[in-house]
């Protein structure tokens, strides 16, 4: 199995240069997790922002700077102390990795959906930013995503199963990126329900009336 | 230097690096920071992480200003958006790891870095302009590119063929 679809740069970037809101940065987080291509990719940027460090700028530093660091060399704990505790690795399989599993708690078995309607089940994942909308989202094999347009970006991120869109199929680790122009339509693959991370920064627009009444009940 | 500074605790050795990268992060942070002292504040604070962490730098998967950029940036993240930056984490069981053996990784060392820098130098100056708008100034792409007046696709554009001569550039192994 090999990752088809990957970050464009411009998100990349935006990752790599530290301006992506969280929401955002938990879908590239987590396809980074699945991808070795776009962690090379990634270090390639992260050198090019160290490289920009470099060409910044050439003024020395004052004395003054220096000795204020030095004091705080000398009057700090030993750097072992410092060391955050790493929390045990789990054993076992996962099927969400890392960032998303401590987001959502769990791992698949541990979730707890609530239901969408047409047997699609969401999950909603908290963050502090405010431009982003966060969901796990469970697509019933076969079964349309419910059809939407969208106010800006969306990206959706496949764990498990697959889904089609147009002509593109996306399977595990898949990224799709959508904008205000796409009206896109994924499908789930008959074979088994598809599960993926959705982040969009602002609400679905869904079509059908049904679903545009219970929306602001369900909070999506 | 930097593996002096993580397995000896030189001191002269990291004076020489807080004298080269403390002027240049603080010229970082300074983007953001309302003042002189909030910019003074977080290199020190960025330069004093590089003296803690310098035995967990790696020489074989990066080099000193790529690794120095990253602490900066995950600081300025922490004071300015107040949010958390989610990342990978490299020891979780479901991490797909590395497809192709570390010898053949971009970064050996500075001879690669140089050339980057020197390929960085001669992008055409308005994709230049970007990159130091995406990495210094904390700005989304599209503020960006209202600032620039510019459609978000030429945005996209000259990020993508920015990124595309740089990696032919490091391609060109001489």
């Amino acid at each position: 199995m090999s990752i088809q679809h990957h970050i464009s740069d411009e998100l990349l970037l935006s990752y790599a240069a530290g301006d992506l809101a969280e929401g955002w940065s938990i879908a590239i987080a987590t396809h980074l997790a699945l991808c070795p291509s776009c962690r090379r990719r990634l270090d390639f940027m992260e050198h090019a922002g160290g490289e920009m460090l470099e060409m910044v700028c050439d003024e020395p530093a004052d004395d003054g700077s220096w000795e204020a660091m030095k004091a705080r060399l000398s009057d700090g704990t030993p750097p072992s102390a410092r060391e955050p505790a790493k929390p045990a690795v789990p054993t076992g399989d996962a099927v969400i990795p890392e960032p998303l599993r401590s987001y959502l708690g769990g791992d698949l078995a541990d979730l707890k959906w609530k239901a969408l309607g047409r047997g699609a089940y969401h999950i909603r994942i908290p963050t502090s930013d405010r431009e982003t909308s966060v969901r796990l989202l469970r697509i019933p094999a076969g079964k349309p995503v419910p059809e939407h347009s969208h106010g800006g970006r969306e990206l959706t991120l496949v764990l498990k199963g697959s889904f089609q869109d147009g002509q593109s199929l996306f399977k595990r680790g898949d990224l799709e990126e959508a904008d205000e122009s796409m009206q896109h339509q994924p499908v789930a693959t008959p074979d088994e329900d598809c599960i993926c991370l959705a982040v969009t920064d602002a609400p679905l627009k869904f079509r059908s009336l049904l679903v545009r009444l219970v929306q602001p009940m369900l909070g999506i | 230097m930097l593996a002096a500074v993580g397995q000896n605790k030189d001191i002269e050795a990291f004076e020489a690096l807080f004298r080269h990268y403390g002027p240049r992060v603080r010229a970082y942070m300074a983007k953001l920071a309302r003042d002189g002292q909030g910019a003074e504040e977080l290199m020190q604070e960025t330069m004093l992480a590089v003296w803690n962490k310098a035995h967990q730098f790696d020489p074989a998967r990066g080099n000193v200003s790529s690794w120095i950029f990253t602490i900066a940036r995950n600081l300025r993240i922490d004071a300015y958006r107040k949010e958390k930056r989610p990342a990978f984490d490299p020891t979780d069981p479901a991490f797909v790891p590395d497809d192709v053996p570390p010898a053949d990784v971009e970064f050996e060392g500075r001879q690669e870095a140089d050339r980057l820098r020197r390929a960085m130098e001669t992008l055409p100056a308005e994709q230049l302009e970007l990159l130091k708008l995406s990495f210094y100034n904390e700005a989304s792409h599209s503020a960006i590119a209202t600032k620039l007046g510019l459609p978000m696709g030429t945005v996209k554009s000259r990020i993508r063929l920015a990124f595309a001569k740089l990696r032919a550039a490091l391609e060109e192994r001489a």
